[in-house]
């Protein structure tokens, strides 16, 4: 309708009266750069200030609704069935149930943190391109071969909270290279890296894992449902 | 009479902050540069760096946190004695005795819990959007190292109520490292000052809590925002994809 907008004002040396076409199928865009910067007093400051704001409110709440707990005094000689490590650490203590000590204590906490920290520094990691985004045969060769490796090694100690993540990650790693699978899902699935692939495997185990050890263990590191029998 | 104009139109005022305080863009600048606690921030931020979904402001949150636990611990720590049993005594008083003690405790208790996940997020957001890549590969190393400090920080602590959660867990996690081969048990000992998690343990953690760790995770903390500024301001969504420009409807 109003293809023509004039804009009009009083004082003409201060708004000079401008006039914009705007075509009807094209609405009028300004183009942002956000690379443009600002400075940190006060824009980063002030964005700073509400979050510390929000997080003592948020803590402070919680302290008031909850209370951390606090059992008998310790005694050595009496030991709580389960023992179990604080929550972050539950996952370490999950892996003991299926590995000897010296594994689950020693050499897989070493390997994720070596793993993590040369994260940096080796190439897989600093390539954006999706997995299927260039030639991408010989790499699912190769993927193919490390999860059947990895997957004897969690079948022959049965540990099948882990196995379950890595095959269902797996599926959906390969599942652009299958014939059935729909172009929408293809295109969203080949998109994703490599390393992002790797560290949503960790952080997968890492989390059912530490669930598994926080919920669903009782006396005895035995199976138990909360809902039934409660968190120990 | 203008009270702003009377508190800052001085010669005590100006020997303080050296600039005036009209909002130019150089006062502005000179307000983060001139200031030891500011300048660990560049002077100038990308716009869009400032938005939530660039950061998440994970950094922010987990540094808000250590300052809470900064402040909460040193006040337990004026009623805290780290010795048995008196160390579980001081839990009591702080529920029956000291005013708000339960809340203290509460603040200390589920903030350490919430630095932890907040640490860990702030390094999968890092990870996601790919800011870890050159310039900033070292800076990735002194984070992961920050990530292990703030575990062994919080670990510490656990030991410290003395009660059975705390004996426990800690001796569950100390015999982990017993089955390190060769060093473990040598580790172990010097860890607890003695083969049993007893009075020799809660004075080392204790000191280990209140002393060693924190100093560490300042100093990294310094270190690793420094090192942000070098490498030219936190890397957000922006390693991610080339959306430097968008369109504004």
């Amino acid at each position: 309708m109003n293809d023509l907008c004039l804009e009009s004002a009083d004082d003409a040396r201060r708004v000079p009266v401008r006039v914009a076409l705007v075509r009807r199928d094209a609405p009028a865009r300004l183009l942002e750069n956000r690379e443009e910067t600002e400075p940190t007093a006060p824009h980063l400051l002030v964005r700073e200030l509400i979050v510390v704001q929000l997080c003592v409110v948020f803590l402070a709440v919680v302290s008031l609704l909850f209370d951390a707990p606090l059992e008998g005094i310790a005694d050595p000689t009496n030991t709580p069935n389960p023992a179990k490590a604080p929550w972050y650490f539950l996952g370490l203590q999950e892996l003991l149930h299926y590995f000897p000590p010296v594994v689950a204590g020693v050499l897989l906490p070493a390997l994720v943190v070596i793993g993590i920290v040369v994260i940096p520094y080796v190439r897989i990691n600093l390539d954006a391109a999706g997995l299927y985004e260039r030639p991408w045969k010989r790499t699912v060769v190769a993927l193919t071969a490390v999860v059947a490796l990895i997957g004897a090694l969690l079948v022959s100690y049965r540990v099948w909270p882990v196995l379950v993540p890595t095959l269902v990650l797996y599926a959906l790693v390969i599942l652009p290279a299958l014939p059935f699978c729909p172009p929408a899902l293809k295109l969203r699935l080949g998109r994703v890296s490599l390393s992002n692939w790797i560290m949503t495997w960790f952080v997968a185990v890492a989390a059912i894992l530490t669930l598994i050890g926080v919920l669903f263990r009782g006396p005895g590191w035995t199976w138990i449902w909360p809902w039934r029998e409660g968190i120990y | 009479m203008d009270p702003v104009k009377t508190l800052t139109d001085n010669r005590v005022w100006r020997s303080i902050v050296r600039h005036g305080i009209r909002g130019t863009n150089r006062n502005r600048v000179m307000l983060v540069m001139e200031n030891l606690f500011l300048h660990l921030h560049p002077a100038k931020v990308r716009r869009r760096n400032l938005e939530v979904s660039s950061t998440y402001y994970l950094g922010a949150v987990g540094v808000t946190l250590f300052v809470v636990l900064t402040v909460t611990g040193v006040l337990l720590m004026l009623y805290y004695h780290p010795s048995v049993p008196q160390a579980y005594d001081d839990m009591k008083e702080l529920q029956f005795v000291v005013g708000n003690g339960v809340f203290l405790r509460n603040m200390h208790r589920w903030g350490a819990h919430a630095m932890v996940l907040v640490v860990f997020l702030h390094m999968l957001r890092v990870f996601y959007h790919k800011a870890y890549r050159p310039p900033r590969e070292f800076n990735w190393v002194v984070g992961v190292v920050l990530l292990l400090v703030t575990l062994l920080l919080s670990y510490t602590g656990y030991l410290l109520p003395w009660d059975q959660l705390a004996f426990w867990g800690v001796s569950v996690g100390t015999n982990m490292v017993k089955a390190m081969p060769g060093l473990g048990p040598t580790l172990r000992f010097y860890l607890l000052g003695g083969h049993i998690v007893g009075e020799n343990a809660l004075l080392r953690f204790y000191v280990l809590h209140c002393v060693v760790l924190p100093g560490a995770l300042l100093l990294g903390v310094a270190v690793h925002l420094w090192r942000v500024r070098k490498d030219g301001g936190v890397a957000g969504s922006s390693g991610l994809r080339r959306t430097s420009r968008r369109t504004k409807p």
